[in-house]
């Protein structure tokens, strides 16, 4: 067996891939046949045929098929391999190496630690903002990691408790003249307390139902903003939101933007502290027997309601700070920061980076963010590659790009006589 | 003596289908009961509605946990109440919380008897910290009393199926009942399996005080575990009694093998 698929993923090009290929090829070749070869110059009048653009799809896909091919063979004889299991030496994750070698691993997030701090000082306030947005992501895929990785509520209408923490910010500053390290906590309590409301209506739905409500939920928040200008002055928005000082200093733009970055590096670092506390708590467990079958944890003594709505509270927390945080950071909000695709973004991230695990959140975030910023030098076909990667992660690591795994315990071993007392 | 359950006309409509009729129960301290029929005969039903997954439409189930003093109507409470008061259950179709470790399965089953909340699981004080080590080592014990020691950091879908359906009874017994309800403990395990859970399942009655009402429809098993039966068919009650009784009565032999027409 294992010959076979070796040899089949060893053989570079065979007859039969070759008229796989062919026939891809010539597939690919009649569907961008209108798009890519026929063009109507309108003001001439003339038909140009682009016979040359034909040939390159053509060998284009005729090699990636057989890339594609090759990749997946790979996969499939690891999978065949995993499965027949006994001899075959068992290859280790990069995490579970990682978490043998305790040493090398705390080493390895002190000098995360450190570059991520000395990282403003070392490049530019561009850089520095871009890397802001792209914490305060994390902070979102995080807190919706705890909804869907742990609790596994699919929720889309995450972005909804992002606006609602901004907005407060925004609002309460506007009326009352409330600072951003008031308005910070208060942020967050009020998206919690929204969260709790929309909770409480959506308690008896799973899943696919669930989705749709909220998603619904998400569209009426936007659309509220955008037409109430009594309260949120409409889709002009809310401008000259005073960035994050402190000790009452008067910093300029650059220096904001630093103390900007250090207050969301904390801030981060506080997120992961909190959950992955929670993670291995009483309540966390609660958390994930939800996810894995309501009516068994129900029968085990655990309160379905209360736990959805611990799970909304805990969630929603994260975004309605990182919210006040975004309005502090931009000056500026109005409703079109907070459509549906930021939703759908921060939930490829929890998916890309792998549900429930807390290192997942943090790089699908900023694989996610950081990748079309960097990619703006084709920034015609960035869109493009952000699909494929994301395609690609789906295909050869469909648990996500970093897997959560389960705490392991330790406990007092008892003496032998004990147990045979017992008995 | 009060019984400990004391089941009175339960009745269980699904609209016009009459799923439970009017059935009596009742099940004395140190008891093992077998509730056994054909299939679709409302046995699960039953059970659904002593455990508050299903709301019965008449009829009383009366609670006395063994040391209290008063009995409880327990019917109509939500299911994780009814395991706080005292009634575990497990499952026909296994359902464990397959992407758990074992260990975890039964810290979960803990759940109610633990008391830690948000701000004792983000400060970590030490009330936390030694609770949860309590749990820990509780759960580890009741593993080791189903033999399930050599599993405990393992993912609950990679146990072995009868260690999976021990695992059940495992999480179950952590939340501290006093009544264990067992549907189809023996479901899909081989003879072998079978012997050992019926030594486990005595010695879980002799050692741990629990009572215990079952269904089941391995035959051998019924007969050699149980005290007295109760055979329902078609929602309804059809017979009760010892296990040798049961054995001749015709109405049983009637609803499992088919009326005799020649007769």
């Amino acid at each position: 067996m294992s010959n076979t698929s070796t040899e089949q993923a060893n053989r570079f090009i065979s007859l039969k891939d070759i008229k796989k290929s062919s026939f891809i090829a010539l597939w690919f070749m009649f569907l961008t046949f209108p798009i890519m070869v026929i063009k109507v110059n309108t003001v001439n009048n003339t038909v140009e045929w682009r016979w040359a653009n034909m040939i390159i799809i053509g060998v284009a896909s005729f090699i990636l098929s057989h890339v594609w091919r090759l990749f997946m063979n790979r996969r499939d004889g690891k999978l065949s391999d995993e499965q027949k299991g006994g001899q075959t030496v068992e290859k280790l994750t990069l995490r579970q190496k990682l978490d043998q070698k305790p040493v090398v691993a705390k080493s390895l997030s002190y000098a995360v630690l450190v570059l991520a701090i000395i990282f403003p000082l070392i490049s530019g306030m561009y850089q520095t903002s871009i890397m802001i947005t792209a914490l305060l992501y994390v902070v979102l895929a995080l807190g919706l990691n705890i909804m869907i990785g742990l609790s596994g509520l699919l929720v889309l209408g995450y972005i909804v408790f992002y606006g609602v923490g901004a907005y407060t910010y925004a609002l309460l500053n506007l009326h009352f003249g409330v600072n951003f390290w008031v308005a910070l906590p208060i942020g967050g309590i009020f998206a919690m307390i929204i969260g709790i409301l929309i909770a409480i209506p959506v308690l008896r739905l799973q899943g696919d139902y669930l989705a749709i409500v909220t998603l619904a939920f998400g569209e009426i928040f936007r659309i509220v903003l955008e037409n109430w200008n009594d309260l949120s002055f409409g889709p002009s928005g809310i401008a000259n939101i005073p960035r994050p000082t402190i000790f009452g200093l008067d910093l300029n733009v650059s220096q904001a933007t630093n103390l900007t970055y250090f207050i969301v590096l904390a801030f981060v670092l506080v997120t992961i502290f909190v959950i992955k506390r929670l993670e291995d708590s009483r309540i966390g467990r609660s958390l994930v027997a939800m996810r894995e079958d309501e009516i068994a944890s129900e029968a085990m003594g655990i309160d379905m309601g209360k736990t959805k709505l611990v799970a909304f509270a805990l969630s929603t927390f994260w975004a309605g700070v990182a919210g006040v945080i975004f309005a502090g950071k931009t000056t500026f909000i109005n409703p079109s920061s907070f459509t549906m695709w930021e939703s759908i973004l921060v939930l490829c991230m929890v998916v890309l980076g792998g549900m429930g695990s807390i290192p997942g959140a943090i790089v699908g975030a900023l694989i996610i963010t950081l990748l079309p910023e960097y990619l703006r030098a084709f920034s015609e076909y960035r869109m493009v590659i952000f699909g494929v990667v994301l395609v690609l992660v789906m295909v050869f690591k469909p648990d996500g790009m970093i897997p959560s795994i389960r705490q392991k315990y330790e406990f007092k071993k008892k003496p032998e006589s004990n147990m045979k007392e017992a008995e | 003596m009060t019984p400990v359950l004391d089941v009175k006309k339960l009745r269980m409509d699904f609209g016009g289908l009459r799923a439970v009729n009017d059935v009596d129960l009742h099940i004395n301290e140190k008891e093992i009961i077998a509730l056994i029929g054909p299939n679709g005969a409302g046995k699960t039903t039953f059970f659904n509605c002593i455990t508050g997954v299903n709301k019965p439409t008449a009829g009383d189930v009366i609670i006395c946990p063994p040391g209290a003093t008063h009995t409880k109507r327990i019917n109509g409470l939500k299911p994780n109440v009814i395991t706080e008061k005292g009634l575990a259950r497990t499952f026909q179709n296994i359902r464990l919380f397959q992407n758990m470790t074992v260990l975890e399965n039964v810290m979960i089953g803990r759940h109610t008897r633990m008391h830690a909340g948000i701000a004792g699981a983000i400060l970590r004080n030490k009330k936390t910290r030694e609770e949860e080590q309590k749990v820990i080592d509780d759960s580890y014990e009741i593993l080791k009393k189903l033999n399930l020691e050599q599993f405990v950091n393992e993912l609950a879908k990679n146990l072995p199926y009868g260690a999976q359906r021990r695992l059940e009874i495992a999480r179950a017994m952590a939340t501290d009942p006093f009544l264990l309800l067992l549907d189809e403990p023996a479901a899909g395990m081989n003879p072998q399996e079978t012997h050992e859970l019926v030594d486990t399942i005595n010695k879980i009655r002799d050692n741990e005080n629990i009572t215990i009402l079952l269904i089941e429809h391995d035959m051998g098993l019924v007969m050699t575990l149980s005290e007295r039966i109760y055979v329902v068919d078609y929602g309804k009650l059809i017979a009760s009694g010892a296990p040798d009784d049961i054995k001749k009565d015709p109405e049983v032999i009637k609803a499992y093998l088919g009326e005799d027409t020649n007769a």
